[in-house]
């Protein structure tokens, strides 16, 4: 029975309407929908989803109340393993996780885990009364730094166990890259902000505006009380291509560009007062989500024609498929095996042109994929006035300079240890990307939570 | 919120704000900077420390109406308060005994030379500050920089007070005399620090400037305030602000200052039009 029913698509804003929008693209299902996708699970024995997600969610149990129309029991459930099931449901690479495990995927399309997830954490949202149980307190206290997707994961789990936790951002809001590299239409501020103030109500306790590493001190904090320290600071600095003209104004980090358009609400510029520049031929340099973030929100903001420039295929392009199908959809064009070696400015110093190169695809390399080989003498020029680069993040390095102890690679990500999270530092775990590099949402989140067990058996140990 | 215990007008749009931030004020140092939001529509606005009480647990910043940003902090009331007040960021001051050390400071650029002079005397150097304006009636400070140095030399544009001409004309003045300067501090406008900077390249005296490109977030995230120092690009958040003069690339550093010029005055005249509210 189960497998005559298709799949259900999401529903979407129009793609030539929402270029020019910043309104969520994905509608979300209706009531209905999500009831007949949920009725498409065959409720496995031995569920192979779940194993394909990084925090286990109990994915069969949440889908079967969904199918039962108790739409809050499934959130309830989805909570006991994710503490921001609405951000999940959007921005999880499912294709790669859980729903490339589901049995019904072999023969024909998998059911729509993320989607259901989204809903149920939506419907919650709205009708649900927001009470959270109250837990008897352990005593101890627990210091995060950074209120990114890992950090927030690691103080919800850790509040549960009745810790108290403080969170230490040192933007002016809680969210990390979910407020300001994560599109508007893609991942709604309201929402992040909801199940933040979710946290807030297990007793987490987030202090904006706190620059550790400045203003204060992993070695500090233990010092003021704290039992134990989480380092979740991400990969906050962006790399640069290290070509000639890099510096011409119309020139961006993908993070400048989303940070002044989410965070700083630049798309509504001049009622918010931090401008975002975009001209009419905008070049992205990357191919991965945060590269289509940049394109699609430059089209939002005006651009009349914008380009992916990737130096590869479009197979190995390191963006999740639905995310370059979307951005496709707007019209953003990709420009592939191509990659720029110089940018030009005019007279007063702004991008005007850019040489490129062509390239062509040769032996595997480390990462398994075909390496991009170029193509001696296929130089051309494309006119543009702004480029994006989007070519990746490092980690950020003012908190682990100010840490005398703690032991880094060579890349300046934190050493941890990969079951435990826990630092060369005694005390201090570390998780998301300040460890692994540049990942996912979800993969940070997974981290966050891990080292939040990791140091709740720490905390008891030491009593 | 971090409220202004304390506004004095320093000249005709120049206000000195001392706000209430005791957990920046305990670990500010010269050179370094804060970065202000009054309100949830605001912009994130890098403001060089004037000042920092420990005890108090406050910090004093300068500002002048230059812009959309700058004209709402500086009709801040006392009592008023900023929503954030982030610092202290950037790299502090080196502080050593060099010798005889000349402090610049032009117009704006007084107020972050402040603290700098002082640490610099309290470490024993001879400090000599040379401070320059338009005008008589827009040189701020001078009370507090005379307390800082061990002599200030003033230069106005119009001569109205001082030598008549440019801080570069102070610098003269202080070297012509026989002075033997060890170090300069060269903090202003962009192209009064080249101006310094192209005078005493030839003559081989180390001279420290500290750069106001644009910002976002002043925790390097983000690349807006990226400069080209000895060929190699820095971010001035967190590399910076200070860097060695004779190494800046001026022309890439004040070509990208403009870069927002337009969106500034298209926002500086729908504040006009509307009376100093939004």
């Amino acid at each position: 029975m189960a497998l005559k029913v298709p799949r259900h698509e999401m529903p979407c804003q129009d793609a030539q309407e929402r270029a020019h929008n910043f309104d969520e693209v994905a509608l979300g299902y209706t009531r209905e929908m999500a009831v007949e996708e949920a009725q498409r699970c065959l409720q496995c024995k031995n569920p192979l989803c779940r194993t394909g997600c990084p925090v286990e969610v109990l994915i069969p149990d949440f889908i079967k109340k969904v199918s039962e129309e108790d739409f809050l029991g499934a959130a309830e459930v989805l909570k006991v393993k994710n503490s921001l099931p609405a951000i999940c449901g959007r921005v999880c690479p499912q294709e790669n996780q859980c729903e490339s495990k589901c049995i019904l995927g072999i023969k024909g399309e998998p059911v729509a885990i993320g989607r259901l997830e989204r809903f149920a954490a939506d419907y919650e949202m709205k009708h649900g009364d927001g009470t959270v149980e109250k837990v008897q307190p352990s005593g101890k206290k627990v210091a995060i730094i950074g209120a990114g997707p890992a950090g927030l994961a690691c103080a919800g789990d850790l509040a549960k166990a009745g810790h108290a936790v403080t969170v230490f951002e040192a933007l002016h809001v809680a969210g990390g890259v979910l407020m300001y590299g994560i599109p508007q239409f893609r991942l709604p501020k309201e929402i992040v902000q909801r199940e933040i103030g979710n946290l807030e109500k297990l007793g987490v306790e987030i202090l904006t505006n706190q620059v550790v590493g400045k203003v204060t001190s992993v070695d500090e904090l233990m010092e003021n009380g704290y039992d134990a320290v989480f380092i979740g600071t991400g990969a906050g600095l962006p790399y640069f291509m290290g070509i000639p003209g890099e510096n011409l104004n119309g020139v961006y980090s993908a993070n400048e560009f989303l940070t002044r358009t989410n965070l700083m609400k630049g798309y509504k510029f001049p009622e918010y007062a931090t401008p975002v520049k975009v001209g009419k031929k905008v070049a992205v340099l990357g191919a991965g989500n945060v590269a289509m973030d940049g394109a699609r929100t430059a089209l939002r903001l005006g651009a009349e024609e914008v380009s992916i420039i990737y130096r590869r295929s479009r197979e190995e392009m390191p963006a999740r498929k639905e995310e370059a199908e979307h951005a496709e959809e707007e019209g953003v064009q990709f420009r592939l095996l191509t990659n720029p070696v110089a940018i030009h400015g005019d007279e007063r110093g702004w991008v005007k042109s850019m040489t490129c190169l062509r390239y062509e695809l040769g032996e595997p390399d480390a990462s398994g994929r075909r390496s991009p080989v170029a193509i001696s003498g296929s130089e051309f020029e494309i006119e543009v006035d702004t480029v994006i680069v989007a070519i990746g993040q490092g980690p950020n390095p003012l908190v682990t300079k100010s840490t005398p102890g703690l032991e880094l690679n060579k890349r300046g990500n934190i050493v941890a240890d990969p079951e435990t999270l826990a630092t060369s530092k005694p005390g201090v775990f570390a998780g998301g990307d300040i460890v692994t590099g540049a990942a996912t949402v979800i993969l940070a989140m997974g981290a966050g939570k891990k080292a939040a067990a990791s140091i709740d058996a720490y905390l008891k140990s030491k009593n | 919120m971090y409220r202004v215990v304390k506004r004095r007008q320093l000249a005709p749009s120049i206000v000195l704000l001392e706000v209430e931030a005791p957990a920046v004020a305990a670990k500010a140092e010269p050179g370094q900077f804060v970065i202000v939001r009054m309100d949830e529509k605001s912009e994130r606005i890098p403001l060089t420390v004037m000042d920092f009480n420990r005890e108090k647990g406050t910090i004093t910043i300068v500002i002048q109406d230059v812009g959309y940003s700058s004209a709402l902090i500086n009709q801040m009331e006392e009592g008023s308060a900023f929503l954030d007040f982030v610092g202290p960021l950037g790299v502090k001051t080196e502080i050593e005994k060099y010798g005889t050390v000349v402090c610049i400071g032009g117009g704006l650029g007084i107020a972050p030379v402040h603290p700098i002079a002082r640490a610099l005397k309290e470490a024993g150097n001879k400090v000599i500050s040379v401070l320059g304006s338009r005008s008589a009636d827009l040189l701020i400070l001078e009370d507090e920089m005379r307390a800082a140095s061990d002599e200030i030399v003033v230069a106005t544009n119009d001569g109205s007070m001082g030598i008549q001409g440019f801080v570069t004309d102070g610098l003269a003045h202080v070297l012509n005399r026989g002075e033997k300067v060890d170090i300069i501090w060269a903090i202003g406008p962009m192209i009064m620090m080249k101006a310094v900077c192209d005078y005493t390249r030839p003559l081989g005296i180390k001279t420290i400037v500290s750069l106001n490109p644009v910002m976002v977030d002043g925790t390097g995230m983000c690349g807006a305030c990226r400069v080209s120092v000895g060929d190699e690009t820095k971010f001035a958040c967190v590399d910076g602000p200070e860097f060695d003069g004779h190494l800046v690339d001026w022309e890439l550093a004040m070509q990208r200052l403009a870069y927002f010029k337009d969106e500034e005055n298209r926002a500086k005249a729908r504040l006009e039009c509307e009376g100093g509210h939004h």
